[in-house]
């Protein structure tokens, strides 16, 4: 037996175009051990893994596996050598069963063809109970929730008998308690003899649950170490290579008149209401921060307020004018500015370059048209100003935006938000998915909008965010604030009981801070 | 109380009312006139052979992911050469045997465009539209005949129930063939290996992927066996509906198909149902020229079908759900 059940020596791997995604990469794995692979995106911790599960060749190294040197060339030699991966986008077949999803490519089957489903199911039931993942065999993939799906691609690979797991951000699409249901889950596999690679950029994640970490920048190893020799502070200047400032810096609010005022506002879908007869107010000059675990309305108070859909009952004034509700354009021009919750769909057009997307609210106004006609001149004096003041890494005002990473991407939203005159900005999940540099510098910028006198609603399933961000914090539960707090005055726990649903304010309270205008009947 | 019938009753509603009204009408027919019954009941079925087999080709290939709009081609082509090896050999067998060779020619080339060239699914099936339509309406010669037809056979005892012996029991082999193909479709898409990873190829092929499932081979296989059926379609027709060969003969039925496949939820068995509704719409459109019962342009009533296949595609079947990757080309990582 090998000190190593996995072992990564010298690891290059060059992408066309001369990226080199992995430098001479040292990895090892130690049996029955959690090892946090740590890094920004980018810095090529996908790509090791990936390289490790067979879907990308090493351009230079070699990969061992219990001390044998063995070539992995496709996802097949992977889960023979006891390899499994749960990738950061789930690859489940919604409209499969949970049974049908596991035994996908290694199905139990009677005269060579014929498929055995009760048979599989039972031992779907077996594994599930041996390893303490309760999942119902019969159900289909896509009515269940997230944390379940992510517990059917364990089971997948358990089922191929993975003693070495690979989870890819796994944490990114959970709510907080599905993450600690999460690691009480890789605590037991880990207890069971399975190896477990944990990919993230999240560093309190890393410190909770890690034996070993091993940090990544640019495709590079910066080194390994364990939880008890580091601190969150000293990793973040592993990961980014310079020091870090985790805590978000500000100045008490200064609240000025109420800026955006919305009452009674009812969104349905399909007949349901989804956002339930919602009022808020925010304030120039300060942040209010709406928690919530996803799906709770949020989006869809979202649309409501930025045009993109018709409410069916409601009154949104801004700035103490009364505006029509989905018409973007008047809002729009009359101070609204948008960080779009998915930044690719809604945010961007992506084969578009930088400079077109930095002028999609303002191309058709002077100085950026003159009458029908574009004026590229002023486009690109503006692309180029707002690039240099934003600091957005490109190789110019003309590349499409697709090809910049997802932190770069962000930064021309928010460049183009926040170069125009607004007087209240929606950021919805701003900083997802975005590495701790790019977090760090959103939030500076947000809170700076907020010192200029704008009027900021942050909507965020990362509780951290809110905390951090907000001055008032509004929780959102089945599409109604059920409370509201000063950021100053409550904690992550209490916040946490009112998410989940387990306590609501009273009415009278509700409607004293502006969040209802009637009590129940 | 809620016992399974109910909920099964409840689930079924439409289906159920439809079914008792089927039989209704078709009792209350069969008292007015027998004969005429049978025959449009008998003529319904063998409208829809070329529907169904054409569906089932669709459906194999949209449920792995490839959208299939050359059916009508793979028919067309099918028939023509299934024409010519009868005309040049005399056989029954290696025609049928041609044209489902040539179905399986026209499934691979289509394969090849949308999997390996990445082509467009649309134009590749135009492509394959085109080719049919132009080599067949250029090589084929008037004045040539099939040697003879396939022929009914009567299945002992079956044959002599009233109503459904005539229509289900006294046809010719082709038609027999393909009844027990969508059973034979139905089963493997359901309960094998293959039909299981065919539907994980055609709604998430990267989770495919990722499990060692070779996409591109299923994709392949798959369109090349769906062609057969189609190229079987084509050998129907002129073997065995019409006993020749002529210019357009499909007469859009692979467009027809597509629409019996949609109305069918891409399953065997619904499309066989749909099939046999838009059969009946032919055989009725038919049998009503022929009487001149109605007073209305025939013009007016040869357009039923396609009334019906409009109606239809217009989503009048209901919210249907096609394959969630059909019609993008996959690319490994």
């Amino acid at each position: 037996m090998s000190e190593y059940v996995l072992e990564a020596r010298g690891i290059t791997k060059r992408f066309p175009g001369g990226v080199v995604a992995n430098d001479h990469v040292d990895f090892n794995l130690r049996p029955g051990e959690i090892h946090a692979l740590l890094g920004e995106n980018g810095a090529g911790k996908t790509t090791l893994m990936n390289i490790i599960y067979g879907l990308y060749q090493p351009d230079e190294g070699q990969i061992f596996v219990d001390g044998r040197p063995v070539v992995i060339r496709s996802p097949h030699d992977a889960i023979r050598l006891g390899i499994g991966m749960v990738h950061q986008h789930f690859m489940l077949v919604p409209v499969f069963t949970v049974t049908e999803n596991i035994i996908l490519g290694a199905e139990v089957v009677r005269f060579g063809i014929v498929l055995d489903l009760p048979r599989a199911r039972q031992q779907v039931l077996e594994l599930s109970r041996r390893y303490g993942l309760e999942v119902d065999p019969d159900a289909l993939v896509e009515d269940l929730p997230v944390g379940v799906q992510q517990r059917v691609e364990i089971l997948k690979a358990l089922y191929r008998d993975a003693r070495i797991l690979i989870l890819d951000e796994p944490t990114a699409v959970l709510t907080p308690q599905e993450v600690e249901e999460l690691f009480a889950v890789m605590r037991q596999l880990r207890d069971r003899g399975v190896s477990i690679i944990f990919i993230t950029h999240k560093l309190k994640e890393v410190l909770a649950i890690a034996d070993r970490i091993t940090v990544m920048r640019r495709g590079k190893v910066v080194g390994t170490t364990t939880p008890d020799q580091v601190d969150e502070q000293k990793l973040a200047a592993m990961m980014v290579g310079r020091e870090v400032v985790l805590e978000v810096q500000k100045t008490p609010a200064k609240p000025g008149p109420v800026v955006l005022d919305i009452r009674d506002l009812r969104v349905e879908e399909n007949g349901v209401p989804v956002v339930k007869d919602v009022s808020l107010q925010v304030r120039a000059g300060e942040i209010l921060g709406i928690a919530g675990v996803q799906g709770n309305g949020q989006t869809e108070l979202a649309e409501a307020l930025t045009g993109l859909r018709r409410p069916q009952k409601g009154t949104l004034v801004l700035d103490g004018k009364s505006m029509p509700f989905n018409n973007a354009r008047i809002l729009i021009e009359n101070g609204l500015g948008h960080i779009p919750e998915d930044r690719q769909k809604h945010g961007l057009v992506l084969p578009f370059s930088i400079a077109d997307n930095l002028v999609l609210c303002t191309y058709y106004k002077p100085p950026f048209a003159r009458g029908w006609q574009r004026q590229p001149q002023a486009i690109l004096e503006n692309a180029e100003r707002l690039i240099e003041q934003f600091d957005i890494r490109a190789a110019g005002p003309m590349v499409p935006v697709a090809t910049l990473s997802g932190g770069n991407q962000q930064k021309v939203i928010v460049a183009r938000e926040f170069s125009r005159p607004i007087r209240f900005l929606l950021a919805n999940q701003p900083t997802r998915g975005l590495d701790v540099g790019s977090i760090e510098y959103i939030h500076r910028r947000i809170v700076e909008m907020r010192d200029q006198g704008v009027a900021v609603l942050l909507i965020s399933a990362e509780l951290d965010e809110i905390m951090s961000l907000s001055d008032r914090i509004a929780v959102m539960y089945e599409g109604e604030i059920v409370a509201v707090f000063d950021a100053d005055k409550v904690d992550k726990a209490t916040l946490g009981m009112y998410m989940a649903g387990a306590r609501r304010q009273g009415d009278d309270e509700l409607v004293a801070a502006g969040v209802r205008t009637q009590t129940r009947a | 109380m809620k016992t399974p019938w109910r909920t099964f009753f409840r689930q079924n509603r439409g289906r159920m009312i439809a079914a008792v009204a089927l039989v209704l009408f078709v009792a209350y027919a069969y008292n007015r006139n027998a004969q005429i019954t049978e025959a449009v009941l008998a003529s319904s079925l063998r409208q829809s052979i070329p529907l169904i087999l054409g569906a089932l080709c669709g459906l194999i290939g949209e449920r792995s992911g490839i959208i299939n709009i050359g059916i009508e081609g793979q028919m067309l082509m099918a028939a023509f050469v299934s024409f010519l090896v009868n005309v040049k050999t005399g056989s029954l067998i290696l025609a049928t045997i041609a044209g489902v060779l040539m179905g399986a020619l026209m499934g691979w080339a289509l394969a090849f465009m949308s999997v390996t060239l990445r082509i467009d699914q649309i134009i590749g099936g135009t492509v394959l539209n085109m080719i049919a339509f132009g080599l067949t309406g250029y090589f084929y010669q008037v004045g040539l005949a099939t040697k003879g037809k396939f022929q009914p056979i009567a299945i002992p005892l079956l044959s002599k129930i009233p109503i459904i012996g005539p229509v289900f029991f006294q046809n010719p082999p082709l038609t027999y063939l393909t009844l027990v193909l969508i059973f034979v479709v139905h089963f493997f898409l359901y309960y094998t290996r293959w039909g299981l990873r065919t539907r994980a190829v055609g709604e998430h092929p990267r989770a495919a992927d990722t499990l060692g499932i070779d996409v591109y081979r299923m994709r392949y296989m798959n369109v090349t066996l769906a062609g057969m059926l189609a190229g079987l379609a084509g050998a129907y027709l002129t073997l065995e509906a019409v006993g020749s060969f002529e210019r357009m003969m499909t007469n859009g039925r692979g467009f027809v198909a597509l629409a019996v496949m949609i109305f069918g939820k891409w399953d065997p068995l619904s499309a066989w149902g749909a099939a046999l509704l838009f059969g009946f719409a032919t055989a009725l459109q038919t049998q009503l020229q022929f009487m001149g019962a109605l007073q209305i342009p025939h013009q007016f009533i040869g357009m039923l079908p396609y009334l019906l296949t409009i109606i239809v595609l217009a989503g009048v079947g209901g919210r249907t759900r096609p394959p969630a990757a059909v019609g993008q080309p996959y690319v490994k990582e």
